[in-house]
């Protein structure tokens, strides 16, 4: 079953276009890789999904819903959570609270605080303290929970690996199949290509804007991907 | 002991400016509004209470179980019906729309209202006082409107860091994009955070209003010292806020022992030194 489908979806910045015509198709329960160079319009493409950019009704479709006009807190209560780039905790609030402020959207499911922790044993240690007193990789993992808190049915991770050390990263990575378990579709962006690709069945790599390629992961070519990635 | 006579006093007078300064401190630590009304919209609550005192007959503190809604409602449809428009323009633009809704304000009192004075009887509670050992005099009405000020005070700390509402004002205070994408609605916060501003306001307006005369045009004064007890205690710092008002409240004070016509000019001297010595004020919260 279909559950996000972007059809000549195009995003601009004023009058600067981000993203020409793309079209996306991910299934329920998938683990689908959108890949690019900088600026290849991959965070763009989250953010049109998440409802942060607008976008004509019809050119994003969730369960058949349009969506591309909704606002983020709309989209949200439909079942899309994004992990931002650079995790964007809540200064001021506690990893707690940060995590408790993903279930706003009041959104039932397997997803609680309780199972966040059992996730990411780490936070419950570190619950009571103010999130930006964790590390990197802490913070990751908060804001990949206070993501599920939401219980979504499809999860926009972007940049997971982001400033984050080998070992962390393999970590975080590691969560992902906990994730998938439930169900959850999750797309993942990343610039840390072969980590993306490992994670994943499928993936989309992005350049300037245009959809360059699209394969699954077990069986493409090389080749074709670097074409697709640097625009050779 | 008159100097102990005079930090009394002052702290005491400081509660009315912590009142002013709640309303403002609130929506500018949610919003990052900027609210040249604030101070009309205090005047403006006095006159409310005015009009359902007239109609009904009550005393002014009953007439704040309308005045308290009434100003509420006007809050959270301003927001949701106006300045929620010019929140992403940047600070000038809620600065010129509030600097407009002033002077409305202003000249529509004094259209249905006259120039005159007016002030709103609670009776012998206002004259009422306590004796202290070593001669100092406490008035009631005084430490009743600091004891409000706290509570006041009190409660939006609950409501900041006990309730989910709270942790969601301070979600959209740090990152308002974020919150949005966390699945907060932040025009709908915004809403109810100039709504429940306009609670404390329509106190302040009522309380001062029994302590003191007001006109159409009381308003402005009303909003430097609100600024003034903001700025003080720290910005986004409820409690920061109480201290600011009793700063100014106890400068007042020292300078109105000296030299009475010195009170007022005391305040303002007081917060331009510490704006000097400490810009961020006392206790500041708020980072940008």
């Amino acid at each position: 079953m279909t559950l996000l489908q972007t059809h000549n979806l195009s995003a601009f910045y004023g009058d600067f276009q981000a993203l020409f015509g793309v079209d996306v198709t991910i299934e329920q329960g998938e683990t689908v890789a959108v890949i690019g160079a900088n600026g290849a319009g991959k965070t763009t493409f989250l953010r049109t999904v998440a409802g942060a950019l607008a976008a004509a009704p019809e050119a994003v479709l969730f369960d058949g819903k349009p969506i591309g006009n909704m606002t983020p807190h709309e989209i949200v209560r439909l079942g899309i959570a994004m992990v931002p780039e650079g995790r964007r905790l809540f200064p001021s609030l506690s990893v707690e609270e940060n995590l408790l402020l993903g279930s706003h959207s009041e959104r039932r499911g397997p997803w609680s605080l309780q199972r966040v922790y059992e996730l990411f044993p780490r936070l419950r240690e570190l619950r009571r303290l103010p999130a930006p007193s964790l590390s990197g990789g802490q913070q990751q993992m908060a804001a990949v929970g206070r993501a599920l808190m939401s219980n979504p049915r499809l999860l926009l991770c972007d940049e997971l690996s982001l400033g984050l050390a080998p070992v962390v990263i393999r970590d975080i990575y590691a969560c992902l199949g906990a994730i998938t378990a439930e169900g959850t579709t999750v797309v993942l962006v990343e610039q840390d290509i072969n980590r993306a690709l490992d994670a994943s069945s499928r993936f989309y790599c992005l350049q300037e804007g245009h959809l360059a390629l699209t394969a699954p992961t077990k069986d493409f070519d090389r080749a074709a991907l670097t074409a697709a990635y640097f625009g050779l | 002991m008159q100097y102990l006579n005079i930090l009394i006093q002052g702290s005491l007078l400081g509660g009315i400016y912590a009142l002013f300064a709640i309303g403002l401190s609130l929506s500018f630590g949610i919003m990052r509004l900027v609210n040249i009304a604030h101070g009309d919209f205090i005047v403006l609550s006095g006159y409310v209470a005015m009009v359902v005192i007239q109609a009904t007959g009550v005393d002014p503190f009953t007439s704040l179980v309308v005045v308290v809604p009434v100003m509420f409602g006007l809050g959270y449809a301003l927001q949701r019906g106006m300045l929620n428009q010019t929140l992403s323009g940047g600070l000038l633009p809620p600065l010129l729309v509030t600097f407009g809704i002033s002077i409305i304000i202003q000249n529509g009192l004094l259209q249905g209202f006259g120039a005159y004075d007016h002030r709103l009887q609670e009776g012998p509670i206002e004259t009422a006082s306590l004796h202290l050992p070593g001669g100092i005099d406490v008035g009631v009405y005084p430490l009743l409107v600091f004891a409000v000020a706290v509570l006041c005070i009190a409660s939006l700390q609950f409501l900041f860091y006990g309730t989910r509402l709270g942790r969601a004002f301070r979600a959209v205070s740090d990152d308002p994009y974020t919150a949005e994408l966390m699945g907060l609605d932040n025009r709908k916060l915004y809403a109810l955070a100039l709504g429940i501003a306009m609670v404390f306001t329509a106190i302040a307006g009522v309380l001062f209003g029994i302590r003191t005369i007001f006109d159409p045009a009381a308003g402005p004064i009303r909003l430097i010292l609100a600024f003034e007890a903001v700025i003080i205690g720290g910005l986004g710092s409820m409690w920061g806020t109480l201290i600011g008002g009793m700063v100014l409240g106890i400068a007042q004070s020292v300078g109105a022992a000296l030299d009475p016509t010195w009170q007022i000019l005391a305040g303002h001297l007081a917060f331009l030194t510490l704006l000097i010595l400490r810009p961020e004020g006392l206790f500041p919260r708020t980072r940008d």
